[in-house]
């Protein structure tokens, strides 16, 4: 696949290929000290522009379609992960995968929505966007983690749940608010990863952790940037607005407290350097796990509902 | 001048005028009838002719399901904090200042303790003309207040939904509260406490997808909007006309995810079964 390259990013890589063919053609000329020079110069002008993006910005990259997926990370930080299907009443939902596996000495279940690359493995996946058999494949696979005892950790990367006809038929409401209660008094360990996209309850259907985790540049909101242009500004055209007013990053979500970690990623982005990125995550996992192991099923029980009670802001 | 002295009985009022004091009239959406106020009220604001269900505010609904004078409130002044700072085309300060100003609320539910034929239950009652009916942190910590008092003194909680979904402009703090109040309930639940939920037109988003849905039984209003995304933005989904009767009550019952669907005039009678048959 060719490269892809959002505006923003242009003026960098156009640099960066400009270095590429120096290097190539310089031959016997002496300039690989000049070369050094300006890399060092694109390096820091990079660091300068990822560590001050725009809100809208992250939006974009949250949505890189070459950014890691749910399986991505699975086969980059697991073994042995043995993948599950299907919801046990209606079908299997291709937007959520999930299935035991075992990440360094924990054997875990791992569940995630989980996007296409191109258009016809996007129409498989239905574009990340779970309809109500995905949400309860995804609970299926929780109880199954509570009965094993094993930790669950979730992935969230979707652009909402699918708001289709049959998707309401199959009560889409019920599906979700059936997880936010069932995950609440899971008597195993839930780590929750937003990895992408977090949009609304399509994302939080399957978000309701121990601990709630933020790749850098995610996003996670009540609705999209452009849902909200559109309904509060009437127009799509006020995303950029919508995507600063919504505050929606990993930094700004961490200042909310509505979740309790950043995890980095490779400069530029996890799209620039899978392995990096899934060798990052992977250390924090493990670091993770470790500590919520320990926990009793009561305690971990009463730290989730004390978590989520705490979350609002109201004047008495 | 004959003609001029109509006496054809299809023209002629139901009442008679002089019944009707001046004050407003209201017409119906379902039939277009023009109804008094007076005789709306009477009628628990549904249609004398149709049976087509008014929208109406938590207050009406305190009169209708509760006893009188039995309703004490919790929480009555907990206001919205702005916690993003949030401006689209209005400050969201100033758009809740003139939805209180001009609705009498505080924000849109109403949560405390009343009887219902003599029975102490917890009650919330969404108001969908405060800002569509929208759950931000407010609604959220109201509703979690409400479901813990029933966890504690063990009362039926009986919660009356009228709502868009999430309020926007509390960005993801508006999300959590689906958590939320969906955890309290859980322990609710543990408790073996009843939990009754009535959905009211509209009831979608983010309450559907949370407290709404999560009914120990959940009793629907005739022909209320009922789902979860809304259905303009579902038709430009399937790009088709949506079947007729689509997301009302009358469809989720048929569709297997509400357990009945009464009218307003046997609300309180089947609510006050259901609670006395599981206790």
């Amino acid at each position: 696949m060719a490269k892809i390259v959002l505006d923003f990013e242009k003026p960098i890589f156009d640099l960066e290929a400009k270095i590429d063919e120096m290097r190539k053609f310089s031959g016997n000329l002496n300039i690989e000290k000049e070369i050094v020079r300006i890399e060092e110069k694109v390096k820091k002008l990079k660091e300068n522009l990822y560590n001050d993006l725009t809100r809208w910005q992250r939006v974009q990259l949250a949505r890189h379609p070459e950014r890691p997926y749910t399986l991505d990370y699975i086969y980059l930080m697991t073994e042995n992960f043995v993948e599950l299907h299907g919801d046990r009443y209606f079908k299997d939902d291709k937007s959520i995968v999930g299935g035991f596996a075992k990440i360094d000495n924990f054997n875990v279940m791992i569940i995630g929505h989980q996007k296409g690359r191109d258009t016809k493995s996007n129409v498989f996946r239905n574009f990340g966007m779970p309809n109500p058999e995905g949400y309860r494949k995804a609970l299926r696979l929780m109880k199954l983690a509570e009965k094993f005892n094993k930790p669950v950790i979730t992935m969230i990367d979707t652009p909402g749940a699918y708001p289709g006809l049959e998707a309401e038929e199959r009560g889409q409401a019920e599906a979700i608010a059936r997880n936010l209660f069932e995950m609440s008094k899971l008597k195993v360990p839930i780590l929750v990863i937003i990895i992408g996209e977090g949009a609304s309850g399509g994302a939080l259907g399957i978000g309701v952790g121990n601990r709630v985790l933020m790749l850098e540049n995610c996003w996670y909101s009540v609705i999209s940037p452009e849902s909200c242009s559109s309904i509060l500004w009437r127009s799509w055209e006020f995303k950029e607005q919508a995507a600063e007013a919504l505050k929606l990053t990993a930094p700004d979500l961490l200042n909310q407290k509505l979740i309790d970690r950043i995890v980095p990623e490779p400069l530029g982005g996890a799209h620039t350097d899978y392995k990096e990125a899934a060798t990052i995550l992977k250390k924090v996992i493990i670091e993770e796990l470790t500590h919520l192991v320990k926990l009793k099923p009561e305690k971990l029980v009463e730290n989730r509902l004390e978590k989520f009670s705490k979350m609002g802001e109201f004047i008495e | 001048m004959s003609w001029f002295n109509r006496s054809k009985e299809n023209i002629s009022p139901d009442t008679m005028k002089k019944d009707i004091p001046d004050g407003l009239w209201e017409k119906c959406e379902g039939c277009g009838e023009i109804i008094h106020n007076k005789q709306l009220e009477q009628n628990l604001w549904t249609c004398i002719k149709c049976g087509f269900h008014f929208r109406i505010g938590s207050q009406e609904y305190i009169n209708i399901i509760l006893d009188k004078g039995s309703f004490r409130e919790m929480d009555k002044k907990m206001r919205s904090a702005d916690p993003l700072d949030f401006t689209d085309t209005k400050k969201y300060t100033s758009r809740v200042q003139e939805t209180i100003k001009k609705s009498g609320l505080y924000d849109a539910v109403r949560t405390g303790i009343g009887k219902l034929n003599n029975i102490e239950i917890g009650f919330g009652c969404m108001d969908f003309k405060f800002i569509g009916g929208s759950m931000g942190s407010v609604v959220g910590e109201k509703i979690s207040r409400l479901i813990d008092r029933c966890y504690r003194y063990k009362y039926p909680l009986v919660i009356i939904s009228a709502s868009g979904g999430a309020r926007m402009m509390e960005g993801a703090y508006s999300l959590m509260q689906m958590a939320k109040t969906s955890s309290r309930l859980a322990r609710l639940a543990e408790a073996k406490v009843p939990y009754i939920s009535i959905l009211t037109d509209p009831t979608t988003g983010g309450t559907s997808a949370s407290y709404a849905m999560l009914g120990d039984f959940i009793i629907a209003e005739p022909q209320a909007l009922i789902g979860f995304a809304g259905p303009r933005v579902i038709k430009q989904t399937i790009g088709k006309d949506l079947p007729e009767g689509f997301q009302k009550s009358e469809f989720v019952l048929e569709h297997g995810f509400i357990d009945i669907v009464t009218p307003r005039k046997e609300l309180k009678n089947t609510i006050f079964n259901l609670i006395t048959l599981v206790s």
